[in-house]
Formats: C-alpha cells, structure tokens, sequence
C-alpha cells in the first residue's frame, strides 16, 4: 500500500426504511427497507481520479452522498485524512465540507432558481471566508474564466443558461472554496455528447492545474475509463470488483464486471455481436438474495455461491475482486502456466 | 397466420420521405423543427437517426406517421409500400399506424395504461388491427410475450404495468407493437432509459426481430454506441436537418461532415486515456434563431465566409453517402490523418 | 479544448409579457390605496357631517350614493372607509404571514416527529369553523378592530405555516439545497436565503386572498358590532346602518357592499398577476 489514502471508506452500509405499513405493524414485521449499501469498503488516494460505475439501484450515488456526510452510514464510518468525519466537532465540519465539495447530477436542479451566479459565488467565498470583501469581485470574474464561462454570466440566473453552462457554474461553486476532493455524481450524463465533452476536458484540465483528487460516478464505462486511473465497480449496494482501469478493462475478473463491459456498445460497427451479454434483470432491493448478490444472474453460480457472499480479495497489483471463482478471467498466460 | 415470413423481407417497397417537413408557429414566427428530410428505409433495413436534444429527430419519426400535436403542422411526401400517407386521410392512416407500422418510445411507462393489465393492451391492438377471435388473441397475446423474452409470460399476462421493471415494460411495448405484425417499427430512443445490461438486451431483441421477420426500423438515438451496435445505415440531424447518411460503418470510418466528426470525437476511445476529447465548443441552436447559412458555422472549425452567407444542400460525394458541408473533403482528410 | 468562453444564447433573456391581471390590480388597489390615505381629497363632504335637510336622499348629482337617515353623504362615507377596511386588510394578515411563514419553513424543514405534530395542531385547527371562533374570541375580549386582529391572527397564521411547510419539504430534496449543506452552510442560511424564497410564493398568493377575506371578515364583524364601532366608517357597519331601511333606501348598503366587492376583485387579480410574476424559471 502507498501513503495513507485521503478518504476510505470502512464497512459502510446504509439502508432506507420505508414507513410502517399497517400490515407491518399487525404482523409485527419490521417495515421494509432498501439495502443501498452493503458492507462497502474503499479507499480513494491523493491526486487520483477513482471512478465509480454501476447500474441504477447499484448503490453509486448513495455513496456518493455519504463521502461528503449528506447520509450518515448506519455502519461502518468514513475516514476523510484519518479521521472518522462523522464524529467532527462543528467548526471540523465546516473545514471538512469546504475541503471535500460535491458536484450533482441534474444541472435544472442544482442551483438555486432564485439566486444568480455573482450570489452564488459570493455566498461560498464569504461564508468560508475565502477572500475579502473586497476581492471577491475579482475572484468571481477569476472562478468563471476557470469554468470558460464569460465575466458577464455573473449577473445572470440559472435559468439563462443551457444543461452544460448550468453544470460548469456548479463546478465553479465547488471550486470557489478551495477544495481538495471533487465527488462528480454523473456529473455528464444529463447533457448531451457534444457538451458532455467540453466538461469532462474542462474536469480533466482542472484536475491536472489545481491537484483535485477525484470520485467520478457515473454508469457510463466509456467515460469512467477514459477519466479515472482506478475503477471500482459497483453491484447492488456492494463493490465487486475495484481495480487500476486498464486492468480491469483488459481482464475483469468479476463475472458482472465483464457482463457490464460486454453489454456496453462497442463504438466499432464492426465488432457487433448478436448474444446479449447478461441474462435476467435486478432482483428486488427489498429481497437481495443470500449468498453472492449477483448469484440471480450469474452464468458461473455455483452451491457455494448460493450459500456464501464473497469478499473482495486479492487479483493482483491493486487488483481486488468478490468472487467466489478467484480464477475467472485470469488472463491466458497464467492460466497455461496454471495447468 | 402468426407472424410475417421472413421472405417478406423482399416484398414491398419499404419508406420513402422527401420534403418532409414540420414547422410549429411561436410566438417569434414559425420555427422549422424539421426542415425539408428526405430518408430511404428499405425492407429489413435498421437505419439510425442520430442527434442531440433539439435536433429535430423526434419530431421526425412522429411526423413520419403524422402524430404530431397541435400546433405543429407537416408537410412532405411519406410513401409507405407505394401510398403516401401524407394524403391520407385520418381514417385510413389510423389502419396504418398501429398495424404496418408501430412505435415504441424513451418512457415505456407513460405509453402504457397504467389501469390495464397488460393482456388487454396487448389484446387490444390485436382486436384493432387482426381478424383474431377471443381465443386466438389470447394465445397470440402469450406467444408475443414469449417473443420479447419475457419470462413467466403466463402469469406476468395479467400484471399491471407498475409490476414490471423499466426494461420488461420495454419489452412489453415492443409486444405490443408486434401484435399487429408491424412491416416497419418507429422507435423512439427506446432504450435511453434503460441500464446498460438491460439495454443491450434490448437491442439485442429488435436485432432478432428485425431477422426473424424481416421487420424495418427507424431508430431515433442520440448514442452512437447504440448506433454502431444495432444500425445499417445512419443519418445525422442538427437543427432540424439531415447533415450526413451513409452506412454506419463508412460513416463512423470516414465522417465528412464536422459535425459527425465532432460528434464522434466526442465519445472517449480505447487507448486515448485521460487525453482532451475532441468537443465541439457551443450549443446547439434554437430553432427559432437559426443562424444564417450552415447551422452549425457558428460551432464549427471550418467554417468560411460562404457557410456563414450560404447554406450548403445534402450532395451526394460517393455511393450512398451524403453530406451537406462545402468542405466536406477537407473534413474527411483531416479526420484520416487523425 | 480550445480557450475561450462559451458564449451564452443571446436568446436565453426573455422579455415576459406584463400581464393584464397586474394592470387590473395595479388600478384597483392603487386607487384603493389613494383613497384610504387621502380620502379628504376625494370626498366631497365631511363624512360624519349630519345634513338634516338631505336625509334618506337617493343617488344625485349633488349626493351621488345617496345620504343616510342622519343626512350624511354615502360617497364621502364609503371612501372614508377605506381607510379603516384597507387597514383591516394589511394588518389583520401582515402579523400572521410573516410568523406562519417562519413557523412553516422551520416545520418543513425539521420534518419528521415536529412535522407530525403540527400536522395535527393543522387540523385541529381547520376543523373548527373560523368565523365562530373568531367571535369567540373578540366576544372574550371585547369588540373593536385590535382584538379583532389578535382574533385572526391566532387562527390565520396556521394556514400560511402549511402552505410553507408543505413547498419547502419540496425543496429541501432538491439538489440545490444538498448542495448548501454540502458546501457546510448553516441551517439559518439553507432555510431562509436558500428554501424560504423558492416556497413562499404561495403563501404571497394565499395573502392577496387572504386580504380580501380579511376585508369581509372586518365587515362582517362590523356589521354584527363586534369589530369597528360607529360612528367609524367602515363598509361593515356602513352595511349594518342601512339594513333597515333596505327596501327604502337601498342606496345606504349597496354602495358599501360594491366598494367590498371591487376591492375583493383588486386582490384576486393582484394574487393572480404575482402567482405569474414570482413564478421561477427553470
């Protein structure tokens, strides 16, 4: 292992509780509740772009939320620079917040309607006391060169702008106090390819000039491995596999790492394939099954996996995967060597 | 009779649109949101019709079939196996819709009826477009879920809508639409909403479909890996015009518009980790305040005095393939020696 | 990516048409307003002026509205009491605005058990018939337009403080709320520069009702003798003096009975005209 990560995430599961039904309370059942995470652990390092992928109801965004503290885990605790940030005493909660921004998914809701760029920005600088009163005129015109967006955005409203404008003024609201982290909750997938674009080179070249370490979420495997130098891949609530990108894209060793890949549509008309890659859809997240959670669709399940959930363990440098068959996808040389 | 034979594939004459055009009046003057299409689909043909948000190839697909909402109004010629539908009358274009051709589209659960189960959507379009009786709507009903790939087709016949997940609604859609043996299938970016294991199940039925019985599709989308998974040939949309066609692999091989070119540079490749994607600054246009000339001048990197004064037609350059760009030639060099 | 800005849509800045409510209410409540501040200006008498050789005079060019039993002109009546019934208006409903409005956005933004609870106190309140318990109230605590207001303001604020609580846990699961606790501000700041502007346009639109109630409210108190007491002229009691002599001089309650009206329909449209105004775009 290299130097302390900057954020790791320690068993962390959390689960979203309907409210009591009459029959619950009849029965004296306890009221159902989606597992969004279960058990997740992970560590995110300095500097480093780690991406976060799955399908929807995969638990990506729940995440998300709880690394900057808008969901407490019900177990397990994150570590922002080693220290439990569910314990932070007030004014370490406004640091921590300030050090680690987030940034949303949908640009129609994420800013304020009634507030325009100039308040926006200004509000972050002064409440973190970024600059002086004074400066923050110039910080302002400063933050939106930094976004590409014209000085004349500041006076406008949301509203006045498009899906990638409006996603680039949340990005300088993140920026405008500084932070060290940036949590990029599908940060594109609500704009379209063309814009998508322009943001993630806006993203990349922010990241190379300011030194930001980044969690990039997102379900689309093309992006995340083009953005992030680690991948972790993410099913029902449960890292499955995580991994130096090109590793995992080259050999997944996870049988729902590789159905995901193989599912995405390849952007070579010549490689088209006629076998859908996965069989079968998500089991209810009110019912996960017991023993591996992908075991409803998983060709290679076996009794064990039926019967025992696997742990994320070992696959090589960096390389971890929960799987019960610690073989699968070993890349051909070895397995030669093996028989 | 079941389904169509697959050797209807050769029969008919397939879809024929030239002209076609919609315009919707605001209050800055009527806009064109499609502006004079010409499309060829040919029996058993997937073609894609690919843009971004505001480019026009929604309303396309609906204008094909005349279902566009007050106050939009078409106009063009849609020949349909030798008729034009935009001649028809409203009558006789409902026996169309529906039966020889169907549409699926992005939000399954808004197009389902949320208080039917859904052998009665199922049923219903049989009863509106099949001699069947009772009994063979039934089992007609239960052999279409088994087509989609639906399991437990039996029992899932009487559930509700709300009771299937976004891709079985999915599948429950096309069921629909296959009910009445549909010679051409519209669809609506049908699996935007979908996850991307689920989708490519998706893609990978109308794929089947389309062998098994010889069925053409209109594929609206704006993913180009959708694209290039499922389409033959492709034709690209900005502001409300055809910019580029061809057969997808030409098109994704050698693009001759800038657009198409940005477009494609858009998405991350293989091999080119970390690196700045190609991205076509700006936005796209509203319809309402077009700029003069080429549409996309403003946006793009070739751009001369004579595309900001003139607006460049669809030309055909080589077999198949056309673009709408005055310097399409230096476009496609530069993508070759990229 | 090359240098540069994205220059934004020189479309993107809408001119919105003024609405034809706004000038409706603009005209009705702006010459309502003159009126209640400088009624001398406009009435053509003293209003309390007994004319014993005009009495019960039906409308003329001298007395337009006509004169009452004592000789008073009804013009110089009815515009005098502006003042009071467009005092009942703002005064009666300023005080339970503002604190429903606080209470609700606190309650909505709480949540949980707090919000339950008030949930309750909502409906316990609502079931019971307002007027009666405003009666009861001002009947406790002696007639006249400050008990009055104490009156309603004990009951009204409620339905402000749901009209609020309601559009602000709306709000608060909105990303841009998110985004503020995310940012680390505090919960004074999320609530009140963050949610309360995004939630309160209903209630500003209930408010505009809710004058319009109040006026009727006052009169009615007016008229039972509970809320402004004579000779004060105030469209209640204006109403009250000449429901004896309807079928002779209908003249004494009709003209205050129409002032109500007009100015009823002057805040209707104003609440229309701002329900258009403040609405947000997205």
């Amino acid at each position: 292992m290299r130097e302390m990560p900057l954020i790791s995430v320690e068993g962390v599961s959390k689960r979203f509780r309907f409210p009591r039904t009459a029959p619950d309370i009849l029965t004296g059942r306890s009221p159902a509740a989606v597992h969004a995470l279960n058990n997740v652990d992970l560590e995110v390092h300095r500097g480093e772009t780690l991406g976060v992928v799955g399908e929807s109801g995969c638990g990506k965004s729940t995440l998300a939320r709880c690394l900057v503290r808008l969901l407490e885990p019900d177990e397990g605790l994150v570590r922002f620079d080693g220290q439990d940030i569910s314990l932070l005493r007030p004014a370490e909660r406004r640091a921590f917040n300030r050090r680690v921004q987030m940034i949303f998914q949908d640009p129609y809701s994420s800013l304020n309607p009634r507030m325009s760029v100039r308040q926006v920005l200004s509000e972050a600088l002064s409440v973190h006391a970024m600059r002086q009163k004074a400066d923050i005129p110039a910080r302002i015109t400063e933050l939106l060169g930094l976004v590409r967006l014209p000085a004349d955005a500041a006076g406008r409203y949301p509203h006045e702008f498009s899906g990638g404008q409006r996603q680039r003024i949340g990005i300088a609201r993140a920026l405008a106090v500084e932070p060290e982290v940036l949590i990029a909750d599908e940060l594109v997938s609500a704009l379209d390819v063309s814009v998508q674009a322009q943001v993630i080179n806006l993203l990349l070249d922010l990241q190379e000039r300011l030194k930001l370490t980044v969690v990039f979420v997102a379900h689309d495997l093309r992006l995340v491995r083009h953005i992030s130098h680690r991948v972790a891949v993410m099913y029902l609530g449960k890292v499955v596999e995580i991994s130096p990108t090109e590793a995992l894209f080259a050999a997944p060793r996870h049988p729902y790492s590789k159905a995901l890949l193989d599912a995405a549509p390849e952007l070579d008309p010549a490689r088209r394939t006629c076998v859908a890659a996965a069989r079968g859809e998500l089991p209810n997240p009110l019912d996960l099954p017991a023993g591996c959670l992908f075991n409803t669709r998983c060709p290679f399940a076996f009794e064990r996996c039926l019967a025992e959930r696997p742990h994320l363990s070992n696959r090589g440098p960096a390389h971890l995967a929960a799987c019960h068959l610690t073989d699968f996808g070993k890349p051909p040389p070895a397995t030669i060597a093996a028989q | 009779m079941t389904a169509p034979s697959p050797d209807r594939k050769t029969a008919g004459g397939g879809l024929k649109v030239r002209g076609l055009t919609t315009t919707f009046a605001t209050p800055r003057g009527p806009a064109a949101v499609v502006d004079g299409i010409n499309l060829d689909v040919a029996p058993g043909e997937i073609v894609g019709l690919v843009g971004e948000s505001g480019s026009g190839k929604s309303i396309t697909l609906r204008s094909i079939v005349r279902l566009v909402r007050e106050p939009g109004k078409v106009s063009g010629q849609v020949e349909w196996q030798g008729r034009d539908l935009m001649a028809m009358s409203e009558a006789d274009l409902r026996k169309v819709r529906g039966a020889e051709i169907a549409m699926i589209f992005q939000e399954p659960m808004t197009a389902l009826n949320p208080v039917l189960p859904v052998r009665l959507q199922i049923e219903e379009n049989l009863s509106a477009h099949s001699t069947l009786d009772r009994r063979a709507r039934r089992q007609r009903a239960l052999e279409l879920m088994n087509i989609v790939g639906i399991p437990a087709a039996e029992r899932r016949l009487d559930e509700y809508p709300h009771q299937f997940s976004g891709g079985m609604r999915q599948r429950v859609m096309i069921a629909i639409a296959l009910a009445s043996s549909p010679k051409l299938l519209l669809a609506d970016e049908p699996t935007t909403a979908l996850d991307v294991t689920i989708q490519d199940q998706i893609l990978k039925l109308i794929l089947d479909l389309r062998d098994r019985f010889g069925m053409s599709v209109v594929f609206v989308t704006h993913d180009l890996g959708v694209v290039a998974a499922t389409c033959d040939r492709m034709a690209v949309m900005y502001a409300g015009r055809i910019v580029e066609t061809g057969t997808v692999t030409r098109v994704f091989a050698e693009p001759h518009h800038p657009y198409t070119r940005g477009l494609l540079g858009s998405v991350p490749r293989i091999g080119a980790e970390r690196s700045m994607l190609l991205s076509i600054e700006g936005t796209p246009p509203g319809l309402t305040d077009l700029p003069d000339g080429c549409a996309f001048h403003p946006r793009c990197s070739f751009a001369t005095d004579r595309c900001r004064a003139e607006r460049p037609p669809l030309e055909s350059f080589a077999a198949g393939r056309e673009v709408a760009c005055f310097h399409h030639r230096t476009v496609a060099a530069m993508a070759e020696a990229a | 990516m090359s240098a540069g800005a994205v220059p934004i849509a020189p479309s993107a800045k809408r001119r919105r048409a003024l609405p034809g409510t706004l000038v409706g209410a603009v005209i009705v409540l702006g010459a309502s307003l003159a009126l209640a501040f400088f009624p001398s200006l406009f009435a053509p008498y003293d209003p309390t002026a007994f004319d014993y050789n005009a009495i019960m005079q039906g409308p003329s060019w001298v007395h337009p509205f006509g004169t009452d039993n004592f000789g008073r002109n009804m013009l110089s009546r009815v515009i005098h009491a502006y003042r009071i019934d467009m005092q009942i208006a703002v005064f009666a409903t300023t005080g339970p605005f503002v604190f429903g409005s606080i209470v609700g956005a606190l309650v909505g933004y709480v949540g949980g058990w707090v919000e339950a609870v008030f949930g309750r106190v909502v409906d316990a309140v609502i079931t019971f018939p307002f007027l009666v318990l405003v009666i009861a109230i001002v009947s406790v605590l002696g007639p006249g337009l400050r008990n009055m207001y104490i009156a309603v303001g004990v009951v009204d604020w409620v339905f402000y403080a749901r009209l609020v609580s309601a559009e602000v846990r709306i709000q608060r699961r909105l990303d841009y709320a998110d985004a503020a606790r995310g940012m680390g501000y505090g919960h004074t700041r999320i609530i009140f520069r963050h949610l309360l502007p995004n939630a309160i346009t209903p209630a500003v639109v209930y408010l505009m009702t809710d004058m319009a109630l109040a006026i009727l409210l006052g009169s009615s108190l007016g008229y039972l003798g509970l809320g402004a007491q004579p000779p004060a002229a105030e469209w209640g009691v204006l109403i009250a003096d000449g429901k004896n002599f309807m079928t002779t001089a209908w003249w004494v309650s009709v003209f205050p009975g129409i002032a109500i009206v007009i100015t009823g329909l002057g805040f209707s449209l104003a609440g229309d005209a701002l329900a258009d105004l403040l609405r947000v775009n997205r």
